[in-house]
């Protein structure tokens, strides 16, 4: 909108103007602060180039392709010390990605369940929350990192003592918890176990069918939607189905039969123990009759038909066994590992604990209490009224959060956990002496890295953000 | 070279070379001190003693070129630095020569821009573990976990030489030896690797030595040497041409104790008066005085004292002279006539 006056008269335009004219101020000092900014980067290159020129050195790439010569401990691709520097770096690349995605998963449920907790009217659970948030928020990430692995790795056996018996393996002889790591069974897929993984395809896609589908027949006739745990139930039902099927029919037969006395058991204990006493506690009788059964009368009573079906199945698992120096076979989950997620998920969460609160204050009080007024319990307010609503809020902080989480996993070089920094800026650049080049690869790996991160969250924050209808 | 001030801000490692690269010399006489990068802590070979004085068989080359360069052993500044980071603190200038245990091989010699200035100490690859384990050989170690510190040529030996055996383990890699010495002594690795004077040096730490041996096989050649920068001639041949001094005072029986008496006049053995300055001029040669060989074997001796007093057989860490005997003695300690 421009007030209706006489235009000034043109009579040329001065330099002065330049700076006096509000027209034209803006334009100058951009192309100054262009010009300042170029400047600045090419005086950056041009000393870049004559600093390396003068320690006689040269930019080049090439030594990505030659031999790497080191061993990498945790590798998610395989990889010998003869593969190259490339292929070293891609280790260290999904090392940092492994431990990037699982930290903000668990930064993420840790940030939730607190962010709740603080805000509880519990004064236990909100001092709990409180502590939580402070400790960690207020406490360098470095700090953590360092601390949780001198705990994992002091406070636990060395694999000599399992030989000894001054330690043991949990569950079953299946879980060996080590000052290396710890040691878990791992999955080996034999013939047929396609079939089993397209079923859990299917069977999860039909779950969340169902779920949308009864979501769509709420808001026609009322009638509650499939609750999340039926549908997680339905798809264990089915993949373990077909699991036993594959092993063996007679198996298969045996094995429902198996649960069906179980859940016989259950449902009987139950129903018979509620006419004399509390619903509380005959729940707890009908679990003490299942214990009873399982560990008591059930082997035995199977042992009296000295019937045992063939069992086949497709995937087997690889129990973790005592060797000459160590652990060998299942899965090793590296101290390194663990300390680095505990400490990056807990520092994270902390934060986004208190960007969940922050988020939930923001929805206004008015809106929880309409909730209460209609009716709904508290747990359902804050996941049907309160959450949702506090999503946008919650979504664009957040985002930074997941990117801080990333970069600070390069950390990691503190606990000797081998991801990109370890590999390709650590010891690639130090055997081979590219400092420049290593240091600057790996940079554009987390440039890159975040920016994916930040365009997936962004979509994600679309997606959810209260759309006006 | 007021450019590389800024430069440093950038934090691109081994960008602010140029105000170092030209005359050391100079510039360590300007600034009154000699850096000298060493190791982080390795008792024997460099670590501060209880009044934080540096202290050690690779402090004292430093401490001779001190001595040498600007008349005080004390006037070093020592810079500890770990496996990973040395070469760069070198190149880019922050130090002005790097004395610890590190390994002369071709390509930090020619790739890497540096110059070797000698060795003083031959060493090797070796494997240490607790002697509860029983394993005798490090062919026995098919399995095991081993603790190495990153960026060394240890890491790259080490695949090499399970990798040509056949045997499986598992690499902890590690920052320092003073973590390494920690992992090591909680169990989380079986073995620990390194360069032998250095396995010996952290075991005399232990609690109780006798219960960790070191392995017969020594799987690699490690000549360790102080090294400099590509580029400046004339402070490579102070730094060489020290060590060699320290060797040859060895060699022709000129120690800390008789080295004032014997500078004092010439001798009847001329190689003597050229290394002490009473005959000739040789200082003059690489720009310093007469007086230099004499400043720098006062400071700590000649090469045999300062083995014998840091890591020698009456210390804790006791080892023999083996390869590093003088030449004369069935060793490779050979410094090249002065003349
Ligand atoms: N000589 C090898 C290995 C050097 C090395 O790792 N030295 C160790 C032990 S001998 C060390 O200096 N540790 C002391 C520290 O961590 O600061 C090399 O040059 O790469």
């Amino acid at each position: 909108m421009t007030t209706q006056s006489d235009p000034p008269k043109r009579n040329g335009f001065r330099l002065s103007q330049l700076i006096y004219d509000t027209r034209y101020r803006s334009i100058t000092l951009q192309v100054i602060a262009l010009l300042l900014i170029g400047g600045g980067l090419f005086w950056l290159y041009s000393n870049t180039v004559t600093n390396l020129a003068a320690q006689g050195k040269d930019f080049r790439l090439d030594f990505l392709w030659k031999r790497a010569g080191y061993d990498i401990n945790q590798q998610l691709i395989p990889y010998t010390s003869n593969d190259t520097h490339i292929r070293a770096a891609a280790v260290g690349m999904f090392n940092t990605l492994l431990v990037a995605l699982l930290g903000c998963v668990f930064a993420t449920i840790l940030g939730i369940v607190f962010g709740v907790l603080r805000l509880s009217k519990n004064f236990m659970a909100s001092r709990l929350a409180a502590v939580y948030v402070e400790g960690f928020r207020n406490v360098p990430l470095l700090l953590w990192i360092v601390a949780i692995f001198a705990i994992v790795t002091e406070a636990t056996h060395q694999p000599r003592d399992f030989k000894t018996g001054d330690a043991s393996m949990l569950f079953n002889e299946s879980v060996a918890i080590t000052n290396r790591g710890t040691f878990i069974p791992s999955p080996i897929f034999g013939a047929g176990w396609e079939l089993l993984a397209i079923v859990a395809v299917l069977a999860i896609g039909a779950a969340i069918w169902l779920r949308k589908w009864s979501i769509k027949r709420q808001a026609a006739t009322g009638e509650s939607p499939m609750p999340i745990w039926l549908g997680i139930v339905l798809v264990i039902a089915a993949i373990l189905l077909v699991y036993s099927l594959q092993a063996g029919l007679m198996f298969a037969l045996l094995s429902i039969i198996k649960v069906a006395i179980i859940v016989a058991i259950a449902v009987i204990g139950y129903r018979v123990a509620k006419t004399f006493v509390p619903n509380v506690l005959a729940a707890l009788i009908a679990a003490a009759l299942i214990i009873l059964w399982q560990y008591f009368i059930a082997g035995p009573f199977w042992g009296m038909f000295g019937f045992q079906p063939a069992f086949d199945p497709s995937v087997t698992f690889d129990y973790p066994e005592l060797g000459g120096f160590n652990f060998s076979g299942g899965l090793q989950i590296r101290n390194s590992l663990i300390a680095l997620l505990l400490a990056l998920s807990l520092y994270t969460g902390a934060f986004i604990a208190e960007i969940v609160r922050a988020g939930i204050l923001s929805v206004s009080k008015g809106q929880s209490e309409a909730a209460f007024a209609l009716g709904l319990r508290a747990n359902r307010t804050m996941s049907l009224v309160i959450l949702p609503q506090a999503m946008r809020v919650i979504i664009p902080p957040l985002i930074s959060q997941f990117l801080n989480l990333t970069k600070n996993s390069s950390l990691a070089i503190a606990i000797g956990y081998m991801d990109i920094r370890s590999t390709l800026g650590g010891i690639t650049v130090n055997q081979t002496g590219r400092e420049l080049e290593g240091i600057l690869l790996t940079g554009m790996f987390y440039l890159i890295l975040s920016l994916l991160i930040s365009a997936g969250m962004n979509w994600f924050n679309n997606s959810v953000k209260l759309k006006e209808r | 070279m007021k450019k590389s001030v800024l430069l440093g801000a950038v934090a691109v490692a081994g960008l602010t070379a140029a105000a170092a690269s030209a005359a050391t010399l100079d510039d360590v006489k300007a600034r009154g001190s000699l850096n000298c990068g060493v190791s982080s802590g390795l008792t024997g070979f460099s670590e501060p003693d209880a009044n934080g004085v540096w202290q050690g068989f690779d402090v004292a080359v430093c401490r001779a070129i001190g001595a040498a360069v600007l008349e005080d052993p004390t006037a070093v500044e020592f810079v500890p630095l770990t496996t990973q980071v040395r070469f760069t603190a070198l190149s880019s200038g922050e130090i002005d020569i790097l004395s610890r245990n590190t390994t002369w091989t071709f390509s930090r010699d020619t790739d890497l821009n540096l110059n070797f200035i000698g060795v003083n100490y031959y060493d090797g690859q070796g494997f240490m573990v607790p002697k509860e384990l029983g394993v005798t050989s490090a062919k026995d170690l098919d399995g095991a976990t081993v603790c190495i510190q990153t960026g060394t040529t240890t890491e790259l030996n080490l695949a090499d030489f399970f990798r040509s055996n056949n045997i499986n383990y598992e690499p902890v890699p590690i920052e320092t030896n003073a973590e390494a010495q920690q992992q090591y002594l909680a169990g989380a690795c079986d073995v620990y690797t390194t360069d032998a004077s250095g396995l010996a040096a952290t075991r005399a730490t232990f609690e109780d030595p006798s219960a960790h041996v070191i392995l017969p096989e020594i799987i690699s050649k490690e000549p360790l040497g102080p090294v400099v920068r590509h580029g400046d001639d004339n402070w490579m041949d102070i730094a060489r041409w020290t060590l060699n001094a320290l060797i040859a005072a060895e060699e022709l029986g000129v120690t800390s104790a008789n080295v004032e008496e014997l500078a004092a006049a010439p001798t009847n053995n001329p190689e003597i008066n050229r290394l002490l300055g009473t005959e000739g001029d040789l200082g003059a040669m690489i720009g310093l005085d007469k007086q230099w060989a004499v400043r720098a074997i006062a400071a700590g001796g000649n090469y045999g004292e300062i083995f014998e007093r840091n890591i020698g057989e009456s210390t804790p860490i006791g080892l023999a002279r083996g390869l590093n005997a003088q030449w004369t003695e069935g060793g490779l300690m050979y410094a090249p006539p002065f003349r």
